[in-house]
């Protein structure tokens, strides 16, 4: 623990400051990058938990063959749903817009990002699209029963409700686009005084590479998105087999975008892990360029690797060489950064906290996810694996796994700062356990079934199959004691903590030198920066 | 550079930024555009003959009025930036009033092009066209699919310069802050850079 004492100022928070408007209008209306990044926790965790409903009960389904609770048609559209609440609703918004967006402006020494009033516009389109997205479930018709993937031609044939979630998604990669031409505007424009670029703390570093992803790529999906809600209105045919259309080339133009999009969503992350690290370590972090390099290659190879997803749809051999080749690459990046995070760890002095916990516990699960992303991305095995409950497993080891893991490690690590208040560590350690073991319980079976050939996205399977897969519930029900715990600590804490001070876990990037919480402005003064963002020692 | 970052700290006004940004913007207006030039590459690939019959069903002549009257609304909305900045607020109405003159006249011509179109039953889903086989449903799917898209930016275009104007009018847009007139300007010139792309995809390639 560092020996800053709270200063009893005058300041007034950012939470306490009087606007224009008043009670929850004080908030939605409001420009604040702060409150802004608020709103979008609020609503992520919303859908968060929704989702993790959704999942729960998919995985009570699969706890015995045959029919348990539902029937096969509501499992597809609770798989569907589960899929695209998570994906578009909480985790590509995910760190960026909450984290991103409360701590860009502070780690650079700026007032505000570069335009407040579009950033306030993002998290209005973003709600937009959510409701828009949600209202699929209440209409006539059903939800829909695609997979979140809309593959054609299954997309425009089914008669559920695609039109809203299909057009929810469009919406929402608006609101991606406008918060990553912010954070980049920000970032080039925004820098306090000598804060050169590499003086860049890591966490803005991989919001910068995940900003250009999100312009990059998200319009190829939307514009895609936009020709499946043609095809299902005018029946236009770019899909439609037998139309002359071709349903590959949609599954082309969709992964040219949702590939990217997972680096989208493992960036972010990766750059609070690596704020993390070091803070803990009390160590400068080890090869910082070589982080920021990787960084930036991860964002430029992962354009190149979507084919990997398609396998066994059909392509060319020259082509399946090539994308697997180009997956095996964007591999390197990501394990630079394993070595580097546990180059900082080399010989550190190490505080035990609950943020380390959970990054010290994402480097664990993202190893897993990363090689067995590596037994995907080799063709043969592929052929095997593909579209079994394998496919399943790396991917939440690697988005909720990584994602998820860091998300917590930084919402534990950032809350004495973001709410003024501390949380019990006691009891958050406590969580951190239980949702770890759950978390493996649940998906570890899940490589084993789906070596064993069970396929994803059935309601149902055969005898044999039967022991993981209640092994696998179980750890669901584990890991959401777990959550509960961590969720009921933080609220908690974040409502009747004990006050925090300045810089409870000694870091030394620029938001530890603000008040907590901090003031509307942040900053009195502009603050000219003379050092690297981790000279601990 | 370290100076008008400061500077910006203060007065809370960033222009250059704004325009950082607003091409950035556009930049994924020309990626949406680029996923539709892909598939009409792929699918003009498979089936040349009949994208090439197709495209001579459309009127060059029509195309290249569009063409003419939307590069001279570029050539106004220009001259508006340059207006402005001369503090001559007569000749920046006048110019963007032009533009968004030519930018009707502009839909019109759709309009009466698609209308005609419609006519002899070649849109998407109509049994005509589905009797003139695979690659023409295509093409003419794109065609709506591209111009229908394209004119729906005119459309924003159009509000987006309307709102330019109203700011011209009383005085809350001039010399000292053009930046908004500069961007809706640079929004213009995307939309006519697109068209032509599109220009020669659908017209000119026979």
């Amino acid at each position: 623990m560092s020996n800053h004492i709270s200063e009893t100022t005058t300041h007034v928070s950012f939470r306490e400051e009087k606007g224009r408007y008043k009670g929850i209008f004080a908030w939605i209306f409001s420009t604040d990058h702060k409150r802004i990044g608020l709103l979008y926790l609020y609503a992520i965790v919303t859908f968060f938990l929704v989702g993790v409903s959704l999942g729960a009960a998919m995985k009570l389904e699969l706890i015995a063959p045959g029919k348990t609770i539902m029937n096969p048609e509501a499992y597809n559209a609770i798989f569907t749903l589960h899929g695209v609440i998570m994906i578009f609703l909480v985790v590509v918004p995910g760190l960026p817009a909450v984290f991103g967006n409360f701590f860009l402006p502070i780690m650079i020494g700026a007032k505000d990002v570069a335009f407040p009033k579009l950033n306030l516009l993002s998290w209005w389109v973003y709600m937009v699209g959510a409701v828009i997205a949600l209202s699929a479930l209440f209409m006539g018709g059903g939800p829909p029963d695609t997979g979140w993937t809309f593959y054609a031609p299954y997309s425009f044939k089914t008669n559920t409700n695609m039109l809203p979630a299909v057009i929810g998604a469009f919406v929402l990669g608006f609101s991606s686009i406008l918060t990553g031409i912010n954070f980049i505007v920000t970032i080039h424009r925004l820098r306090a005084p000598g804060m050169t670029w590499f003086r860049l703390p890591l966490f803005p570093w991989t919001l910068y590479g995940t900003a250009w992803i999100q312009i990059l790529a998200t319009p190829i999906v939307g514009i895609t998105l936009l020709m499946i809600v043609g095809e299902r209105l005018f029946h236009i045919g770019f899909f439609d087999p037998a139309l002359g259309g071709d349903p590959i080339l949609y599954q082309h133009l969709f992964w040219i975008y949702s590939h990217p999009a997972v680096y989208i969503m493992i960036l972010p992350a990766m750059g609070a892990i690596s704020e993390i690290i070091p803070t803990f370590a009390n160590k400068s972090i080890f090869g910082y360029k070589a982080i920021v390099i990787s960084t930036l290659a991860i964002a430029f190879v992962g354009y190149f690797v979507w084919g990997h997803h398609m396998f066994t749809s059909g392509m060319s051999g020259t082509a399946l060489y090539t994308f697997s080749f180009l997956t095996f690459l964007v591999a390197i990046p990501s394990a630079i950064k394993v070595f580097n995070w546990v180059g900082t760890l080399h010989k550190a002095s190490i505080q035990l906290e609950p943020p380390f916990f959970w990054a010290a516990s994402f480097l664990f699960v993202f190893m897993i996810g990363g090689l067995s992303g590596l037994a995907l991305g080799a063709l043969a095995t592929n052929v095997h694996l593909h579209d079994t409950a394998f496919v399943v497993a790396h991917f939440h080891f690697i988005v909720f796994g990584g994602v998820g893991f860091a998300f917590m490690g930084a919402i534990h690590y950032w809350f004495p700062k973001i709410w003024g208040r501390m949380y019990n560590t006691k009891v958050a350690t406590r969580g951190w356990i239980m949702f770890f073991i759950g978390f493996t319980t649940l998906y570890l079976p899940m490589f084993f079934l789906g070596i064993d050939g069970m396929p994803r996205r059935y309601y149902d399977y055969v005898d044999r199959f039967h022991g993981p897969n209640i092994i696998s519930t179980i750890g669901s029900w584990v890991m959401i004691a777990g959550l509960i715990i961590i969720l009921v600590n933080l609220i908690r804490g974040a409502k009747k903590g004990p006050k925090a001070t300045k810089n409870p876990w000694g870091g030394k990037t620029l938001e530890w030198e603000v008040d907590s919480p901090p003031t509307l402005e942040n900053f009195e003064e502009i603050p000219v920066i003379k050092r690297s963002p981790y000279d601990y020692r | 550079m370290s100076q008008t970052i400061a500077l910006s700290h203060d007065i809370h006004r960033d222009d250059e930024g704004s325009k950082i940004g607003m091409w950035l913007f556009i930049f994924t207006e020309l990626l949406l555009f680029a996923g539709l030039f892909i598939v009409y590459g792929v699918y003009r690939y498979l089936n040349p003959v009949a994208f090439h019959l197709a495209a001579e069903e459309l009127s060059v002549t029509v195309g290249t009025v569009n063409t003419i009257i939307l590069l001279g609304s570029s050539a106004c909305m220009a001259m508006a930036s340059s207006a402005i900045r001369m503090r001559n607020k007569g000749m920046t109405m006048l110019m963007l009033a032009t533009t968004l003159f030519i930018a009707f006249m502009f839909l019109v011509n759709k309009y009466f092009e698609w209308e005609g179109k419609f006519h002899h039953g070649l849109f998407p889903g109509s049994e005509d066209l589905l009797k003139l086989g695979q690659g023409d449903t295509l093409f003419y799917g794109l065609y709506f699919f591209m111009t229908g898209l394209h004119a729906l930016h005119i459309i924003v275009g159009f509000i987006l310069i309307t709102i330019v104007s109203v700011r011209v009018n009383n005085n809350t847009l001039t010399a000292d802050n053009p930046v908004l007139l500069d961007n809706a300007g640079l929004y213009w010139h995307l939309v006519d850079l697109i068209w032509i792309f599109l220009f020669p995809l659908f017209y000119l390639i026979a």
